[in-house]
């Protein structure tokens, strides 16, 4: 009999040598004669301990990682197919505590199933959802998803539910279902990880959207940086048509989805949604005034579903255990899970999916176990590189989308990257002011203009110049930008400026009292 | 199939195939430079045509998004990540070492045409920063050693 073993095919650990050491285990294997069944699976998000590889027992999957190719001998020769011991012997994978404390129902099969297995996704809960949901009329799969109080996990956080709401209200011979996976903001992976570890269930949560809504064509808009998840999607999507998830006749229900992906091409601001519809409908990705709302007027003027990654792959889950299931995690009025995705200089990386309420202390000390350099944590930014700055004044703070605005920090797309005390806050206000200057769609003045603008006035600033004055004009420039820009971009760039200037002053060369009046 | 009636015949097949998709123009912008690595100069009249855009349109959106290049690129193009986790990881260091191994800046191309080098903001491998990538492979938490080693490969197999 065959052993299973399973080495991740996700893109970071590819990065990290995944490919090299698949290669040297079937080698090595064949050499010996050992018959083994690889699996490709996706990560379980672990990532200091990538390549981490696995083998199935009677007890279950015992991990090994960091694996490099030199370890593949030693490995054989401790019969770790068999799981025998060995320094890189981790134990059994769903004990380590990082993954076990864990509350994972939108990641549930990443890292455990074969991506793009219809079979393994249909033998671990897949597709529950969508038989659930084209036995419900359309207002009550809407309203499943209302009482799951799922909020948009992009970073705005609106209801779900409510938006599908107004597309299905909205009366139309055509309406779309679009995915926004352009997930563009730095110190973020969960989309890819979702895409590259379980597309099906991106698909299935699409294909509710449409039934829910009556749209019968979906679009997921893909950043072109991320070319792994691209081939795992055209993937599945080829065998969701052949097995009848998707087409004209889903099931034999007669109703009728098509799904395409469609790649983006490096713009960061096509991540906004009505910058997104630009782009698929082949123009420039600038940002449209809204109203009309696109859930009213989208693409091609139609009401048009724009859901983040997460959010849609959440809606399989909750349309299978319903909302009820759902909302009992979380806290307040941030219903549900959140996976979080811990970057930077962090000892233990990873995607911790919870529900909403863990401290961010908790986040970086009890997972993330400190910073990787081993000097103190000095700043974190969360949300994204349009997210504050937290200094450990603020790290109790706990994960909830209210307690974060009360603080005037973002959650958003659950990003958090981790910065010692070697950094210099004011050099990273300056990189948040250039990155907008790059980035700008340049439709709206305060954002295409004010942005290089601050980065100039930061460059005066880190290099002493007349700061009496430089700092009220980029505070007021930030003003400008905070209130009169049309969409997130210029509109949030201010907050990791701003947050470092407040909580930073010393690193813009003024002293914490001065900086306070 | 360097010359110019190859790349003319690529051109007219990639518009051929995706002209009539809802909103074509991206994904025959890909699919030109998926097949020639840049997107002609010569090819915008013939895309404005097929799609009935204006040249001023098409060129619009090409230099709109950073992907897209009307140049040709080196054998290898480096994409950097500058994006704060790997800034966090060291990745000022690693830029300044990679452009001083290079001999180049962002933008630009190796003289002998081996390599160009890109900004990117951001490739999703936050948790192994600092990140790069080479042709189509990723790396992660790259140091100047690993980084030379990487490039010498490639030179080797060129």
């Amino acid at each position: 009999m065959s052993t299973t073993i399973y080495i991740p095919n996700d893109s970071s650990a590819i990065s990290l040598g995944a490919n090299r050491v698949a290669k040297a285990i079937q080698q090595e294997a064949a050499k010996r004669g050992i018959e083994l069944n690889i699996v490709r699976n996706g990560s379980r998000g672990l990532y200091w301990l990538e390549p981490l590889i696995e083998v199935a027992t009677a007890n279950g999957r015992v991990a090994y990682g960091p694996v490099q190719v030199s370890d593949v001998t030693s490995l054989f020769d401790a019969n770790f197919t068999q799981a025998g011991s060995h320094p890189l012997n981790l134990g059994v994978t769903e004990e380590i505590s990082y993954f076990k404390k864990q509350q994972r129902l939108t990641f549930a099969r990443v890292g455990k199933t074969d991506p793009v297995s219809l079979e393994d996704y249909l033998a671990n809960e897949g597709y529950r959802g969508l038989s659930n949901a084209l036995k419900l009329p359309a207002a009550d799969i809407v309203k499943a998803v209302t009482d799951s109080g799922l909020r948009g996990r992009g970073g705005a956080a609106f209801p779900t539910g409510i938006k599908w709401n107004t597309v299905l209200n909205t009366p139309s011979e055509q309406k779309y279902i679009i995915c926004n996976a352009d997930e563009g903001d730095s110190g973020t992976f969960s989309d890819r990880m979702v895409m590259e570890g379980d597309p099906f269930v991106l698909i299935e949560g699409m294909t509710i959207a449409g039934i829910a809504v009556g749209a019968t064509q979906g679009f997921i808009y893909l950043r072109v940086e991320y070319p792994h998840a691209h081939i795992a999607l055209n993937t599945a999507i080829t065998k969701a048509y052949a097995a009848g998830y998707l087409g004209d006749n889903i099931q034999g229900s007669g109703k009728k989805f098509d799904l395409e992906v469609r790649l983006g091409a490096g713009a960061y601001v096509c991540g906004e949604e009505t910058s997104l519809m630009e782009s698929l409908e082949g123009k420039r990705g600038l940002v449209r005034f809204k109203p009309p709302l696109p859930a009213i007027s989208g693409l091609f003027g139609k009401p048009t579903v724009v859901n983040n990654v997460i959010s849609l792959a959440s809606v399989p889950i909750i349309l299978d255990k319903g909302g009820e299931f759902y909302r009992d995690f979380g806290m307040g009025r941030s219903r549900g899970t959140l996976p979080l995705q811990l970057a930077g200089n962090i000892k233990h990386p990873g995607l911790v999916e919870v529900g909403f309420g863990l401290t961010l202390r908790e986040l970086l000390y009890e997972y993330g176990g400190g910073s990787a350099s081993g000097r103190p944590i000095r700043a974190v930014q969360v949300g994204g590189p349009l997210g504050a700055y937290l200094p450990e004044s603020q790290f109790d703070t706990p994960l909830d989308y209210e307690a974060f605005a009360a603080n005037w920090t973002v959650l958003g797309h659950g990003g958090v990257v981790v910065f010692d005390d070697t950094v210099d806050m004011a050099q990273m206000a300056k990189y948040s002011m250039e990155f907008c200057a790059v980035e700008s769609c340049g439709k709206c003045t305060p954002c295409r203009i004010g942005s290089t603008r601050g980065y100039e006035l930061l460059d005066d600033i880190i290099q002493g110049h007349d700061l009496e004055k430089n700092i009220p004009l980029l505070r007021s420039l930030c003003d400008t930008l905070l209130n009169g820009s049309l969409c997130a971009l210029g509109g949030m760039t201010p907050y990791p400026v701003l947050s470092a200037l407040n909580h930073f002053p010393e690193d813009f060369g003024l002293s914490k009292q001065k900086n306070a009046a | 199939m360097s010359g110019p009636g190859a790349i003319q015949s690529t051109v007219l097949d990639v518009i051929a195939a995706l002209k009539d998709k809802p909103g074509a123009l991206l994904p025959i912008l890909h699919g030109i430079q998926d097949a020639l690595g840049y997107i002609p100069p010569e090819s915008v009249p013939e895309i404005a045509k097929a799609l009935n855009l204006s040249r001023a349109e098409v060129h619009g959106v090409i230099s709109f998004y950073h992907y897209f290049r009307e140049t040709p690129p080196g054998n290898t193009t480096v994409h950097l990540c500058r994006a704060e986790s790997c800034q966090a990881m060291g990745s000022l260091a690693l830029e300044a070492h990679v452009k001083n191994k290079l001999g180049i800046d962002f933008h630009e191309t190796t003289a002998d045409g081996q390599f160009s080098l890109e900004p990117v903001y951001c490739l999703g491998n936050c948790a192994c920063s600092p990140a790069l990538q080479i042709g189509d492979e990723i790396y992660g938490r790259v140091t100047n050693a690993s980084f030379d080693e990487i490039i010498a490969t490639q030179e080797e197999s060129a």
